[in-house]
């Protein structure tokens, strides 16, 4: 068993297991995206990022690829990492505005505006269609292609496959294209029609997990304020 | 073995071969047959010089006589004047800016005086296809004490103790690297030599490469010894045709000398080498990229932990390092690591080979000792600013290092003093630039080349660097809104703090140093729409100044979209609506009479 600590809780985890398996197994949520559990683990959407380590050295990492350690001190909602998580919901809602996954996502961590061009390419190329199509169908029938700006998934040469069987898949499992939400704002790119709740608390508090996912909503670490 | 009264030694790195030292060479051996001297004097093609902004070079040894920018023309009076009535030619040597002297040896040149050769101490003497020529100057005598006088973990304790730190960028403790390796029980182990030097503007591991490949390979065979590794890759970009070339030379040598292979020097310790091409990517520097592309799959970093030395090349334990490093372990070896602790400074030791480009009198490659600072760097070895201009900043560690400007000039450099100012050490690229540059333009240059780049597995890296970019370029057209800095700032740190691998976590860097020394620039371009160095086109104008214009057409010839009117000797006009600012009008301009015009705000169209 591998001991450590996860927001100031001490946790222990099996050989083998991420931290995000350990955060799961503990019932500590960290959203994901491009993460399936019958999928090898990703680590594109840096969606699931925890902060680790202590003071300068502390760093982010995705949680879905980083391995359980000895003795690592994990955070799963500070500042830091929201901050992360919601630049990265902003960036992909601009590539992706139509996703519903997204879009109750953004509701969720309070995004409420996206500062960037739209899109509208409805991809976020988390890879989970090309995984499953490899991994579960075994079939690898369509992948990634180019890099930075000009990446893209597609059959090999962008010709008609001819090992795929049209299983759709890759349909299923992918976060933009399964749901549809009909609500975004065509200028900002933001629905927010799921964002009824307000938090009771504003205040973040790193080192502790809020029940309601977001740090201070459900009012339970709500601490009286050193002056 | 023939002996020769001089040797001509023809640098035949790749910018004097571009430059035409082939032929320079072909000249020389015609000419000394010409005159009957082949028995008396060699010429040598030698690995880079260094000096590239003066090539062709010639050295003659044993005089040490230095050549520079030779013609074909040059050849029969060099070898006339010099050979055989031992006159050394003035004309033909580097002169001073200042003083206007000729400076006749190599070892009194500025440029090579300040610098402290190790990884190079080869460059420019041996003909790097010979391996006789290495083993002249102790070459392979540190691999040969590795191999039969010590264990590995004598081996490993010495370079510890050297400490000796990664030359790729990060700067991790070579020794450690090894140490951590060595102690997996895991076979067979791996070893790598990262040669995808993918930087603008560096060309460090190319010169080592084709300069002295010997180095590098002997490196490898001792880092095998040590790790226990009995198989290694060396990892060169396809676009260095000249290096790869010379590269599988020294590895057929090698093998044929008995120097790798089985029972290397009848030790018992078998090391075989292979070369493996890279298509070219950036990212497949990263060693995990790496490792995948080596695999023979697309270069895509993965999480570490587990480390290669862990898990690597098809999940065995591998030893990731850069050319650099690799052919600086000989040299520990050989010399001892008291000897290379007593270079650099506390915690960054021996040299490091910065490749030195720009806006620089003296370009080229120099090796220095760590600790030197940037303003020896600049106005030592590189001779500061050409044309009388002023120095704005150094840009340091490749596209996701940082600019740093005049004020930290006297930033001793080391990994630590380099990290803290925002730049970083990088694999060595540093672009020196003058006040003509304008800071906000280089920012989008290294965006535009990141976004490329990124290998698009992150989010973070892959949007954010074409965000940024997409925020970078709008400002240089003069469509930057005030709320762009803020954003670009949280965009730039999340960039770094939220993506995997090294590419993205120094992706923010290029802006985030700009931002901090040169903000008055990025509020010029937005807020008075007023690029200050005249660089970006959409804020400036070229006008002809009616008081100059001498109506001698030159402009009018120069430019390529016919937009210049004036008849012969009157004065001209530039027909704004059809310029596209390329400047060509103004650079053909004898009378400097035209100027591009960013004082006031220029109306966007």
């Amino acid at each position: 068993m591998i001991t450590f600590r996860m927001n100031g809780l001490e946790v222990k985890a099996e050989e083998g297991w991420t931290l995000l398996d350990t955060a799961k197994f503990y019932g500590l949520e960290i959203p994901t995206l491009c993460f399936h559990e019958g999928l090898t683990p990703h680590g594109g959407c840096r969606l699931c990022v925890v902060e680790i380590g202590e003071g300068l050295r502390s760093k982010l990492v995705s949680s879905c690829t980083y391995p359980a350690e000895e003795g690592l001190v994990v955070r799963t909602d500070s500042a830091r990492v929201w901050a992360s998580r919601r630049m990265m919901i902003e960036l992909m809602l601009a590539m992706a505005p139509g996703s519903k996954v997204l879009q109750d996502m953004a509701s969720q961590f309070n995004v409420t505006q996206v500062r960037f061009a739209i899109r509208n390419t409805e991809c976020v190329l988390c890879g989970l269609c090309t995984r499953i199509c490899a991994e579960q169908m075994d079939a690898s029938a369509i992948g990634f292609q180019q890099r930075g700006l000009k990446r893209k998934i597609s059959t090999p040469f962008d010709a008609r496959s001819e090992t795929c069987r049209l299983c759709g898949a890759c349909m299923y499992i992918c976060p933009a294209c399964q749901l549809r939400c009909q609500g975004p704002n065509a200028e900002t790119a933001i629905c927010n029609g799921c964002l009824t709740m307000e938090p009771t608390c504003l205040e973040h508090y790193d080192d502790l997990q809020c029940w309601m996912y977001d740090a201070g909503r459900c009012g339970t670490c709500v601490q009286e304020k050193k002056s | 073995m023939k002996q020769y009264r001089a040797h001509l030694l023809v640098c035949a790195g790749t910018g004097c071969v571009s430059c035409g030292s082939f032929k320079i060479k072909e000249a020389l051996e015609q000419e000394i047959l010409k005159r009957n001297l082949q028995d008396e004097v060699q010429v040598v093609a030698t690995g880079c010089n260094g000096f590239c902004e003066r090539g062709p070079i010639v050295m003659v040894q044993p005089d040490g006589i230095f050549y520079q920018l030779l013609k074909v023309e040059d050849v029969p009076h060099l070898v006339e004047e010099h050979l055989l009535k031992g006159r050394p030619v003035k004309k033909l040597m580097y002169v001073t800016p200042a003083e206007k002297q000729p400076v006749p040896k190599m070892k009194d040149i500025e440029f090579f005086k300040h610098q402290r050769l190790i990884v190079l101490r080869n460059r420019g003497r041996i003909d790097p296809e010979k391996i006789e020529e290495y083993i002249a100057f102790d070459g392979y005598e540190a691999m040969a004490k590795a191999l039969t006088g010590m264990t590995p973990q004598e081996i490993i304790d010495e370079i510890l103790f050297s400490g000796l730190r990664g030359r790729g960028g990060a700067g991790f403790p070579t020794g450690k690297k090894w140490a951590a390796c060595a102690k997996e029980k895991a076979t067979p182990k791996y070893l790598i030599c990262n040669g995808d030097e993918g930087d603008p503007g560096a060309f460090m591991d190319r010169s080592v490469l084709e300069a002295d490949p010997h180095a590098v390979l002997e490196g490898m065979v001792i880092g095998a010894k040590a790790i226990g590794a009995s198989k290694g890759f060396i990892y060169i970009r396809h676009e260095y045709p000249l290096a790869l070339k010379r590269m599988e030379i020294a590895i057929a040598q090698a093998q044929e000398n008995g120097l790798l292979g089985q029972d290397i020097l009848g030790s018992g310790f078998d090391f075989d080498l292979e070369i493996v091409q890279g298509a070219g990517a950036f990212v497949s520097g990263e060693e995990s990229a790496l490792i995948a592309s080596v695999e023979g799959r697309i270069a895509m970093p993965r999480q570490r932990p587990p480390y290669p030395a862990q898990k690597g090349l098809w999940g065995k334990p591998t030893v990731i390092n850069n050319v650099e490093t690799w052919a600086t372990v000989p040299n520990i070896i050989r010399r001892g690591a008291d000897w290379f602790q007593g270079l650099g400074t506390e915690t960054s030791k021996g040299t490091k080979i910065f490749a030195l480009v720009g806006k620089i009198a003296n370009t080229g490659l120099v090796e220095v000792p760590m600790g030197i600072t940037l303003r020896e760097i600049v106005y030592g070895i590189g001779g500061g600013i050409p044309d009388k201009r002023d120095f704005k900043a150094v840009q340091i560690g490749g596209p996701s290092g940082g600019c740093l400007p005049a004020k930290l000039l006297d930033l001793p450099v080391d990994y630590e003093s380099l990290t803290a100012a925002g730049a970083m050490m990088g694999s060595g690229g540093m672009i020196v630039m003058d006040d003509k540059t304008c800071m906000v333009d280089v920012a989008k240059y290294f965006l535009n080349f990141l976004q490329d780049e990124s290998c698009g597995k992150c989010v973070s890296c892959r949007e954010g660097t074409q965000r940024m970019y997409e925020i970078v370029k709008a400002i240089t057209e003069g469509k930057g809104k005030e709320s762009d800095l803020a954003m670009l700032e949280e965009l730039a740190k999340i960039t770094k703090d939220a993506s995997m691998c090294g590419l993205g976590q120094t992706a923010g860097n290029p802006v985030l140093t700009t931002l901090r020394y040169f903000r008055h620039e990025y509020e010029a371009h937005i807020l008075d729409k007023r690029c200050p160095a005249g660089v970006c086109k959409n804020l400036i104008r070229y006008v002809v100044l009616a008081e100059k214009c001498t109506g001698c057409q030159s402009c009018k010839k120069a430019c390529p979209n016919d937009c210049i009117k004036g008849t012969l000797k009157d004065i001209h006009l530039i027909d704004q609506s059809k310029c596209i600012k390329c400047g060509a009008c103004k650079e053909a301009c004898k009378f400097e009479a035209i100027e591009e015009q960013r004082e006031e705000a220029i109306q966007i169209i």
